[in-house]
This record gives structure tokens, C-alpha cells and sequence, in this order.
């Protein structure tokens, strides 16, 4: 596997964003929860405003909004204060509180901050919301660590052991609203029941109303979450989180939950992973339902098979998510050239290794830790067809002058991103099309002819 | 609506009307509140990114800057360096032992590649904290380098975003006065606080072209290095968007004696104001004349187009929740020539003088607030029934989930909506959003099917028993 390392002291056009937008997004997934920024006003403003360009739904990210004076004395009292507005406000279920680089650095003690503002609300009497707090410095990992981080950090603080209960827990990573709605379903076609936890599906998705909800619905209730740890089982996606404690890998250390990690189902084998894994824990086979959409993807895959086979791909985004697309690029012929990532976590490569190996002749090149400026750089003799990934490499695909395929977060400048469908079969089907479609409708424009048959 | 308003700010909520004019403005935002502000860095940044030929690093962590990668729709006539977002991406090894080392080599390392005209360097929370000494290294990396390279001091916890700006207009006096003013006209001007959004600063040169009055530096839309260092030759400095850029005129004004002129390009009378005001200032007969002569074309083709659009607006409503209060001056006289009508108008930084002018212009009944939330905003909405909100990003979600009409008037917008064909693409906005058929079909307009909706939540879980 070719490795290139980082040669630049600065980074351009980053491939990553920060630590707490990860946080915030796990938190938005749990049921009457408020996510809450530890720092000054603007980081939650920035965040929301990113995030809403994607999902065209509100955000609402509460903040302490600490000043100078905070900065020097303190945040605490401003953080008590936030956490009573938004109580008062809001009634939350939860709070989550992720702190910044502002106030990991000035040193305050979250934990110890939420347990005097719970004792107060104690003296009080009043009704108190759960309290979970999660370490998220900006310069320390990318928003995906903030969102597996929050997660463990929400299992950890709410899940609590007891006699074993009929259901299984499935940590599915930063996948979109419609892919958690097809994981309810695939899973419930099972005769399983199952916590998914997080669950944004209707809140960052969520439908025309005629009341403003203060805090939109849905989301994984509270109560489901305290009982993750009487769970039958844990599912986590990611062959990525090889060097992080999860909150599958907490479960199963504190409670004994078995936790079985296979990769991010996208395309064909590591959606079969994912039902593999299913028909094992129901001891059911998996529904004709599935197998006639895993038999039609085949089928289509025999279809398409000429206008893709030898096309070159650049792939970037999160580590999963590319090496979710890696390997269903590399399945229906596809050379992934450039697989890069903003992250560093130390997996990369051998994910990369895991899924391509056996398929593809010629290994690409596997980059983490890379911006804009690394995957451009040699992206010319690379001599791509098509890229991959979010919005932000449009500037790159407009210069190559070939078509770039919107997957993932964030899509900012296409219609439907929370409705892209990634995972299992039916996401391997609409990869597929779109791909394949890409790629006809470049070679006809490109075109002198004008020809309308394929 | 009052359970929507927190009690601490209270006060910064006015009802036209019903009560003698007292509205609280210009505090730090209330913690949990959910405030639409954002922060200094944010102020300096907005000011600052349109000027293309200069190098803007971010020196924190990468959020600041992956957050306001061409996050503006800031057009540029030639070089483009300000839409690409740099960062220094301090890691904790730098947070622990300090990110001046790490400054001067990705300083150097973005000079050497891109050759730009002049370098501004943002500090970030992170910077103020830990304490790294901007100034030493801008100041060797430019003898080095033998460009200017300017910190900005914008650390975003030390103020609001009006920090910023003074931030911004600090650094940018650095530049001026730099560079030579021959061949400068008496008759010229610098434009101040005009961004250049979709182009709008193209169609107001082309005015002061027809004019015959020269434009020196556009501060800082499609701005230049060059331009600004000899922006002290300009005969007169025209400010828009005051909060954002009326420090720098301030400063100018103290030190070469530029007069300042307040002016805004939104709207049919405030933009005839302005060329108007321009023409009185250099009292040459001949411009004034040219100036008449342009309005009245550009009025003539205006107005009839104009009407077609207030026939199916008349009686609308509107609402305005924008940044600086300024703009909301020009939005409630644009409305008023839509025959539509303001009921609510707010800003994220308006001052005193602001509120009391956009008192003096709204109707009774009209909710004037600052520094506004979406609990708020969305309650204002509902109450007032209002058909049409202007705004940013952030309020665009809250007027559609409630089946409210949106008119994109921020700093991503697309459609130019200054000067005379800005007054029409405005109108065309609010009408394309407000006339379509799709309101008829939202919970608020209709009965049945939706009502229907059942508690999304009776999805899946424990579905089988």
C-alpha cells in the first residue's frame, strides 16, 4: 500500500472539520436532547450554520458564550447560567455539553461544574435533565473522534447494567437520516429489536410542521439508552475504530455486552457482513425482500459492468465512509487511485488493505491526515474519471473537469443530502446508478454525436 | 410569543407603540440562549476575506477556518487567493508549547507558493490564550518576505463580532497610506463596506463610471493590496454597512482628513440618495448632471417592471432579521415599495442610534428586537403571520419548517440586490418565494392528510412483541 507522507506545516482546504461539530451532531441524535457548546458564541453559531446548509433543517446549539472575562476567570457561572436558559426554555430530556479549545485550555472542570449545577437544581427541587459532558478540543482529532467520543461519552454516563433484555444496540457512525431509517427497517424486517443509537433520522429530517418544536422529535429516548448495557448485543460500523475505545467497546468491558464491529455496510460484502451478522443474532435468514434487492444489485452490476470497469476514482471524506466506498468501488471495477482522509487515526491503511485486497491489482494510494492542497497535488498523473465525497471537492472535480459523485457530509451545494442513501443493498443500488449515470452522461456531453441510446 | 422571550432579555424587545421607545442593545448574549451572533473572529473575517491578492491564514485549530472556506459570495474581477481557507491546524503539542514556530513556517511556506500581495493572520481563542506573539512574527516573516503581513487581533471571545470589525479596519490601516496617489482624480472615492456579493459592487462602479467619478479602492469587495495603500488619495469616503467598516473612515478621516459619507445601495431612494449626495458633495455641475441622467434612466426602466410585482405583493408581510441594522433601514423602505408591510425587524449588532431610527420608520405594531433567537424568531413569525422573512442561513430553516416564505439576503446570496436592477431582483425574490404554489400544501394552509401525521416515533423500536 503506498503511503505518502505529509510534507506541509500548513493545511489548505481542509478535508476534516473540528472536534465539537461531531459532538453536536451525536447529541442532536437522542431523543429531547439540546446540544451545548462549552466557549465563546461563535463556535456554535459557525457549527449551526454549517450544518443547516446541509440538512435545511434548524440546529439549535446552545452556548455559554463566554466573554473576556470568562476567558480569565472562568467559564463556570456562565455555563450554570446557559444550562438553566436552556432548561427553563427548552425542558430538554438531556444536555449535552462538548467543550472547545477555549475551555479546554482555560482548564475548567466540566465534570465537576455539572455536578454542583445538579446538586443546586437538587436543593431546588426542580425537574433536572440528564447532564452529559464530553472532552472535545478543537485541536485534538477531526469531528468524527467528537462524534464517536460523544456517543461513548453519552453510553458511558446513561447506560446501566441489569438482567439481559430482548433487543440489540447498533452504533451505526456518522451515516445520514435516510441510512438510519433503512438500518430501523432492515433490522425490524429481522424480528430484532434494536437501539440505534445515534438516531437523527427525524430530527435533522424532519417534516413540515405547524408548530415550531423547540426541540424538533424523535431521536433515541433516554430511556433506551440507560438500557444499552442489558442489551443482547452491540453492532458498531467501522473498521476504522481499531485504535478508539467505543461505546460498543466500553459496553462490552462494563457490562459484558458482546460487541461485534464489521465495517460501514456500503456495497456489496460489507452489506452482506452487516446481514451475515443480523441472520447470526436472530437466527432467522435474512427476508426475500433483501435478497431479491441484493439479486437486482447484481443484476445491475452485470449491466454496468462496461462503463465502469477501469474508470479511476478519487475517493476522500471520513476514514468509514471511504472505505465503505472503496470497497463498492472496488467491486464493480472501479480503480480507487486516491483514497485520502482529513483523520489520523491509524487505521486507515490497513481498512484500505482489508477491502481492495484480492480485487484490485493495483493498490491505491492511501493518504490520512490530508487537506485539499495533498489530494490536488498529483491528482493531474492520477488521471481520475470521477471523485467521490463531499461538496468541498467541488473546486478540484470542476478543474479536472470530471464529474464529482456527492456522498456523505456536507453537501452544501446539491438539494437531499440527509436523503442519500449509502447503506446496505438498496445504498450499493443507489450508488450504483448515480455512478454509472455520472459516467454515461460525461461521455455524452463530452460528445460530438449527440447520441441517445447508451 | 412571551414565553418565547427570556426574561434577561426582556428589554431587548420592542413593540412599536406600546410603550415610549427603550430598547436594551449592544450586551454580551445571554448564555443558552441560542443567540445568531457569532463571534470577533467572525467580524474581522467577513470584513477582511473579499480583499483577493492577500493571503488570509487562520491561526488555530482547523474549525475557524474550515468554517468560513468560501463561505461568501464575494466575487473577484481577477486573482481568487481568498477563496481558498488556510489554517495553521494547531494540534495540542502546539496549544502546549506554543504555535508562534508553527506560524512562521506555514507563513512562509504559503508566501513562497502563492506570491500574494500581503498576508493577514487571524488569531483565534486558542491564540489568545496561550499567548503567541503575532506581532513579532508577522513582523519578521514581512521583512523577510518583503510584503505586509498583518495580525488581525480577533480572538473570538474578546467581544462580539463589532470587535471584529474594528479589528479588521485596524489591520487594514496598516495598508493605507502605503502607496502612491498620482494620477488619483478630485473627483474620487473609496467604497467602503460593500462586499461585492454577486457582483453588486460592478453595477454601483458602473454607476459612479457614468458619473464621472473615479473609484480609487473597493474596501473590501473584489478589494486589492495596491488599491488600499493608496486609498488616502481618495477625495471622499463613501460608507456602507457602517458597523463593519465606518471605524477605518474614522481613522482616515483623523489622519489624512477624508470626509466620510454614510450611504446604502439598497432600495430605489436610499440608492438615488447616494448618487445624489455624491454629485452635492463634489459640486461639479456636470456630474451632477450625469447622476440626474442616470437615475432617471434607470428609474424609468425600473419602475414598470417594478409594478407588476407590487400588484401581487401589495399587503404581504414581511419580517427582517439581519446583522447589521443598517441594511434593515433599506429593507423596510424597499418593502414599502412593494406595498408590503414590515411587522417585525431585528439585527444580531445594531446600536442605539440604529434601533431608534428603525423605530422612527416602522409602522405601530411592528416587534423590533436585537440579537434575537429561533424560540423567538419563529414565535414573532407565527404571530405576526408573517409571508415573507429576510435573513441568513441560520433563520432560513426556521421561516420554512413553518411554512414561511425566504429571501436569501446574506453573505452567500447569489442574486445581486444592490443598486437600481438590485431593487428588481429584490422584488423578484420576495415575489418567487411568496407566490409559489407550495404554501397552499404546508400544515398551517391545509387540513386533512398532514394532520394526520401520526408521532413519527411509533416507528421501529421494540416494533416486535
Amino acid at each position: 500500500m503506498k503511503k505518502q507522507e505529509n510534507k506541509y506545516v500548513s493545511t489548505t482546504n481542509a478535508c476534516k472539520l473540528c472536534k465539537p461539530l461531531g459532538a453536536c451532531l451525536a447529541f442532536k441524535g437522542i431523543e429531547g436532547a439540546v446540544p451545548f457548546l462549552h466557549g465563546s458564541q461563535g463556535c456554535a453559531t459557525y457549527m449551526r450554520r454549517y450544518i443547516i446548509s446541509h440538512f435545511n433543517e434548524p440546529m439549535d446549539i446552545a452556548s455559554s458564550s463566554l466573554g473576556e472575562k470568562h476567558a480569565v476567570f472562568g467559564g463556570a457561572a456562565n455555563l450554570k447560567k446557559g444550562l438553566k436558559n436552556v432548561c427553563r426554555k427548552f425542558s430538554p430530556s438531556m444536555i449535552g455539553v462538548a467543550t472547545t479549545c477555549l475551555t479546554e485550555t482555560i482548564g475548567d472542570d466540566v465534570p465537576m461544574i455539572l455536578r454542583e449545577y445538579r446538586s443546586g437544581i437538587a436543593q431546588q427541587g426542580d425537574p433536572a435533565p440528564f447532564l452529559v459532558n464530553v472532552s472535545t478540543p478543537s485541536y485534538s482529532g477531526t469531528h468524527m473522534e467528537g462524534f464517536h467520543e460523544a456517543v461513548k461519552a453519552v453510553v458511558e454516563q446513561l447506560a446501566e447494567g441489569g438482567e439481559p433484555l430482548d433487543f440489540i444496540n447498533l452504533f451505526p457512525g456518522f451515516v445520514s437520516p435516510a441510512d438510519i431509517r433503512h438500518l430501523y427497517e432492515i433490522v425490524s424486517d429481522f424480528s430484532l429489536e434494536c437501539t440505534i443509537l445515534p438516531d437523527y433520522s427525524d430530527t435533522l429530517d424532519g417534516p413540515a410542521m405547524r408548530e415550531y418544536e423547540r426541540i424538533p422529535q424523535g431521536g433515541t429516548p433516554v430511556s433506551a439508552i440507560k438500557e444499552m448495557g442489558r442489551a443482547l448485543g452491540s453492532i458498531e460500523f467501522g473498521r476504522n475504530l481499531k485504535t478508539m475505545v467505543t461505546a460498543g467497546e466500553f459496553l462490552k468491558s462494563r457490562f459484558g455486552v458482546v460487541n461485534r464491529r464489521i465495517g460501514t455496510p456500503i456495497g456489496l460484502r460489507e452489506t452482506d457482513a452487516f446481514f451475515t451478522a443480523l441472520e447470526e443474532i436472530s437466527g432467522i435468514p435474512a427476508p426475500q425482500k433483501y435478497m431479491m434487492e441484493r439479486a437486482r444489485l447484481i443484476d445491475s452490476f452485470v449491466d454496468c459492468h462496461k462503463y465502469v470497469f477501469g474508470k479511476r476514482a478519487v475517493v476522500y471524506g471520513e476514514e468509514d465512509l471511504v472505505t465503505g466506498l472503496t470497497s463498492f468501488l472496488t467491486e464493480i471495477g472501479i480503480q480507487p487511485v486516491l483514497c485520502a482522509s482529513g483523520s489520523k487515526g491509524g487505521a486507515f491503511q490497513e481498512s484500505i488493505k482489508e477491502v481492495t485486497e484480492g480485487i484490485l491489482t493495483d493498490d491505491p494510494d492511501v493518504r490520512d491526515d490530508a487537506d485539499f492542497y495533498d489530494i490536488a497535488i498529483d491528482v493531474e498523473s492520477m488521471q481520475p474519471d470521477i471523485m467521490v465525497g463531499h461538496s468541498k471537492g467541488y473546486p478540484l472535480a470542476r478543474k479536472l473537469g470530471i464529474p464529482l459523485i456527492r456522498v456523505g457530509f456536507p453537501i452544501h451545494d446539491r438539494i437531499g443530502g440527509q436523503r442519500i442513501v449509502h447503506i446496505g443493498y438498496r445504498g450499493a443500488q443507489n450508488l450504483l446508478d448515480t455512478i454509472v449515470n455520472a459516467i454515461i452522461e460525461k461521455k455524452q456531453d463530452d460528445s460530438s454525436v449527440g447520441y441517445s441510446y447508451m | 410569543m412571551a414565553s418565547a422571550i427570556f426574561k434577561e432579555r426582556e428589554k431587548q424587545v420592542y413593540l412599536k407603540g406600546s410603550r415610549p421607545f427603550d430598547l436594551e442593545c449592544e450586551k454580551e448574549s445571554l448564555a443558552g440562549a441560542v443567540s445568531q451572533r457569532a463571534c470577533v473572529f467572525c467580524g474581522s473575517r467577513v470584513v477582511l476575506y473579499p480583499i483577493a491578492d492577500a493571503l488570509h491564514l487562520v491561526h488555530g485549530p482547523v474549525g475557524c477556518a474550515v468554517y468560513t472556506w468560501d463561505i461568501r459570495g464575494a466575487l473577484s474581477s481577477g486573482p481568487e487567493l481568498h477563496r481558498l481557507s488556510f489554517s495553521t491546524d494547531l494540534q495540542e503539542k502546539d496549544v502546549i508549547f506554543g504555535g508562534e514556530k508553527k506560524l512562521y513556517s506555514a507563513l512562509v511556506e504559503l508566501i513562497d507558493r502563492h506570491a500574494p500581495k500581503a498576508a493577514f493572520v487571524y488569531s483565534t481563542c486558542i491564540v489568545g490564550i496561550i499567548g503567541d506573539d503575532l506581532e513579532a512574527i508577522c513582523r519578521r516573516v514581512s521583512e523577510e518576505k518583503n510584503i505586509p503581513v498583518i495580525p488581525v487581533q480577533s480572538e473570538g471571545f474578546k467581544g462580539n463580532k463589532r470587535a471584529g470589525y474594528n479589528a479588521a479596519c485596524r489591520a487594514l490601516f496598516r495598508l493605507v497610506g502605503e502607496g502612491s496617489t498620482e494620477g488619483i482624480s478630485p473627483y474620487s472615492v473609496n467604497i467602503l463596506g460593500d462586499f461585492n456579493l454577486a457582483g453588486e459592487l460592478w453595477i454601483i462602479r458602473d454607476y459612479f463610471k457614468r458619473m464621472g467619478v473615479q473609484v480609487v479602492a473597493n474596501i473590501t469587495g473584489d478589494g486589492r493590496v495596491d488599491d488600499i495603500r493608496r486609498a488616502h488619495g481618495a477625495a471622499l469616503n463613501l460608507v456602507q454597512c457602517s458597523g463593519a467598516t465606518m471605524d477605518l473612515a474614522v481613522m482616515m478621516k483623523e489622519k489624512y482628513g477624508t470626509p466620510v459619507m454614510r450611504v446604502s445601495y439598497f432600495g430605489i431612494e436610499d440608492m438615488a440618495e447616494a448618487l445624489y449626495g455624491i454629485a452635492r458633495f463634489f459640486k461639479e455641475p456636470s456630474i451632477m448632471e450625469r447622476t440626474q441622467q442616470l437615475v432617471r434612466e434607470e428609474l424609468s426602466a425600473l419602475y414598470p417592471e417594478l409594478q407588476r410585482y407590487r400588484k401581487a405583493l401589495s399587503g404581504k408581510k414581511a419580517a427582517i432579521y439581519v446583522g447589521g441594522a443598517f441594511k434593515a433601514f433599506s429593507l423596510v423602505k424597499a418593502f414599502r415599495h412593494l406595498g408590503m408591510k414590515v411587522v417585525m425587524v431585528g439585527s444580531q449588532t445594531g446600536t442605539q442610534e440604529d434601533y431608534r431610527e428603525l423605530e422612527a420608520i416602522t409602522d405601530d405594531g411592528t416587534i423590533i428586537v436585537d440579537d434575537s433567537n429561533p424560540l423567538e424568531l419563529s414565535a414573532f413569525l407565527q404571530e405576526k403571520e408573517v409571508d415573507i422573512f429576510v435573513g441568513g442561513v441560520k433563520e432560513r430553516p426556521i421561516a420554512y419548517k413553518l411554512g414561511v416564505g425566504f429571501c436569501d439576503h446574506n453573505h452567500e446570496r447569489k442574486e445581486a440586490l444592490e443598486g437600481f436592477v438590485g431593487m428588481l431582483n429584490f422584488a423578484k425574490e420576495v415575489y418567487s418565494s411568496v407566490m409559489s404554489p407550495v404554501w397552499r400544501f404546508v400544515p398551517k394552509n391545509s387540513q386533512g392528510m398532514l394532520d394526520g401525521l401520526s408521532s413519527h416515533k411509533e416507528k421501529i423500536l421494540r416494533c416486535v412483541s
